[in-house]
């Protein structure tokens, strides 16, 4: 039992794109590199992560700011931009719902039950993270497309899937798939049935169960999931360009917009609206670090 | 544990499996399919000439090989990052190991118009490059550059745990023994490490394969110079090229499905072998 468990969270740890627990300080001890050696490394290190990620991300605010505050606030009024802000809302709203009550479900079939094929599922659910998000657009657009298999019977009934809401809340749900599930099925797996069997085997209903002996457990991973499923929602790119048509006040989402600005060279207005989303990150980050605060409390003291 | 593991007391697993199918069926596989099927209407020797076409050919070696490049660097520079996250106490050091998740978090749009702006001619990096004469944005420098960002939490998450993990006798047994530091280093840690290097290592391979957002801004998009794979599938749809689209896609599609085959095969073997060693 045990060893399945660790094996399950390494493999698990593994891949996930988010998988830091806030690691405990190595002990100071002996096996440690001369002081010269520790500062060329430590100097390496934090030059290239401010190189890479440090400058562009001050960037972004300073280039949105680069103007004033009044030119900034009339960025994000404009019509153009409002309309974006709502409409990745809405995209979001809609594909992170659609995947969270996926997610609990694949997470309810995979960890409480046994059944052959359960290693190809896992695969399977993962697939999305290893598709370029070029091609998860494509996909649909073959689908609902004037040349695509539903796109003349759709044509005929006058039904707008591509370059309209749903193929952008398909495009956006697709790439975002596995995070719930992929969050929820290790967890709820390393904390197994005992608990549900008590409590169906004392008379409560599978789904009251559900909600009030697992759902408690798994709150934190399911916020966890949720968080790095709205951010990538938000900011999703590629997919969503692809089935978008870029139908200005229409079909743009914030990241399609940032893209038009930037190309016509209304710098303000672009990183104006990359503010937002960089604020998003910079807030889904800050989350997850209490998250995971919440997830190791959660978890019973191993030694390792 | 105690008594016969029955198959299982809980309800539920009717409704939950075909929710789970259906869900995955409709948005993932069904489409997927459809891009194989797709393919189906060229023929075997037009799909060959699609994708060895001058064009695909160079978008295909650009994305593959510019990822392969960038994923090396990223494992250097995640290697020697996890090092002094894991290893050192300096100031700030919990802010950067959060600052690390930044790429994943970023939306790719942003990272693509932010760190264009840095290497831009103009730019606060851009500049002082371009009077060494150095050109990063708009060359295939700056798609490389870009793949570089968005690779570098791979290598460090993956590899992390292990090396928080890892027996602090086993340095110290190998120290008693007479090796000197480096030794430890490269014969005692390195190879404990090598399966979470591996797999970073191919996920930011996999990543930078068939990323779009954050290279397409830098990249300056001349068609056999600074033209990526993902980019030619957007330019043959909106050229209503569809088959031809979809030809360079399965290119890609397979070849990613491959990676993840290796990567698997890469972690059975490190859990054997962690077994095998525990």
């Amino acid at each position: 039992m045990t060893l399945v468990t660790i094996e399950t969270s390494t493999s698990a740890a593994a891949v996930q794109p988010f998988p830091s627990r806030v690691a405990p300080l190595a002990r100071r001890d002996a096996r440690t590199e001369p002081r010269l050696v520790r500062g060329i490394i430590i100097t390496l290190a934090l030059t290239f992560l401010t190189v890479f990620v440090v400058l562009p991300l001050a960037l972004v605010f300073l280039e949105a700011f680069s103007k004033g505050v009044g030119f900034y606030l009339k960025a994000l009024a404009d019509p153009e931009a409002l309309a974006a802000i709502w409409l990745t809302l809405v995209t979001a709203a809609i594909s992170v719902s659609l995947n969270l009550v996926f997610g609990v479900a694949a997470a309810w079939a995979i960890a409480k039950f046994e059944f052959r094929g359960k290693t190809l599922l896992i695969t399977l659910i993962d697939l999305p993270f290893s598709v370029s998000p070029v091609i998860s657009g494509l996909v649909f657009v073959l689908l609902f497309g004037a040349q695509g298999f539903f796109g003349p019977w759709l044509m005929a009934h006058g039904i707008h899937v591509l370059f309209a809401l749903p193929a952008i809340v398909l495009a956006t749900a697709f790439v975002t798939f596995p995070f719930v599930a992929r969050e929820l099925i290790p967890l709820m797996q390393e904390q197994g049935s005992q608990e549900e069997e008590a409590a169906i085997s004392l008379g409560a209903s599978g789904w009251r169960t559900f909600l009030l002996v697992t759902l408690p457990n798994v709150k934190w991973g399911l916020l966890y999931g949720v968080l790095l499923c709205n951010a990538r929602a938000m900011g999703e790119f590629g997919a969503v360009s692809v089935v978008s048509g870029h139908i200005r006040g229409e079909t743009n989402t914030m990241p399609l917009l940032v893209e038009i600005l930037y190309n016509e060279y209304q710098l303000v207005g672009a990183f104006a609206i990359a503010s937002l989303l960089a604020f998003l990150a910079l807030v889904t980050l800050i989350v997850k670090t209490i998250l995971e605060g919440h997830l190791d409390e959660g978890q019973p003291a191993s030694d390792d | 544990m105690r008594g016969a593991p029955k198959r299982s007391a809980l309800p539920g697993f009717g409704l939950t499996m075909g929710l789970t199918l259906t869900w995955l069926s409709l948005l993932i596989l069904i489409p997927l399919a459809g891009l194989f099927i797709k393919t189906t209407e060229l023929s075997f020797t037009q799909f060959v000439d699609t994708v060895t076409s001058n064009r695909t050919l160079h978008a295909l070696k650009i994305s593959f090989g510019l990822a392969f490049l960038a994923a090396l660097v990223n494992l250097v520079a995640g290697l020697l990052i996890v090092w002094a996250l894991v290893r050192y106490r300096f100031p700030g050091r919990r802010i950067f190991d959060a600052i690390v998740d930044i790429p994943f978090a970023l939306p790719t749009a942003v990272a693509g118009v932010a760190l264009t702006a840095l290497f831009a001619q103009k730019g606060w990096l851009g500049a002082p490059l371009a009077e060494l004469g150095i050109k990063v944005a708009f060359t295939p420098l700056g798609i490389f550059i870009a793949m570089v960002f968005i690779g570098i939490p791979f290598v460090v998450r993956t590899v992390q745990p292990v090396l928080i993990d890892l027996e602090v006798e086993i340095e110290e047994a190998a120290a008693c023994l007479g090796a000197n530091r480096w030794q430890t280093v490269t014969r005692v840690i390195l190879p404990s490490l090598t399966p979470a290097i591996l797999t970073g290592f191919a996920l930011a391979f996999a990543r930078a394969v068939g990323e779009y957002g954050s290279v397409i801004f830098i990249a300056g998009n001349l068609p056999n110079v600074s033209e990526i794979a993902p980019l030619l599938i957007v330019i043959r749809l909106s050229e209503y090229r569809y088959a031809d689209a979809t030809a360079i896609a399965v290119v890609m599609l397979v070849t990613s499905f491959l990676i993840i085959f290796v990567l698997n095969r890469i972690q059975r073997w490190a859990q054997t072998r962690a077994l095998a060693v525990g």
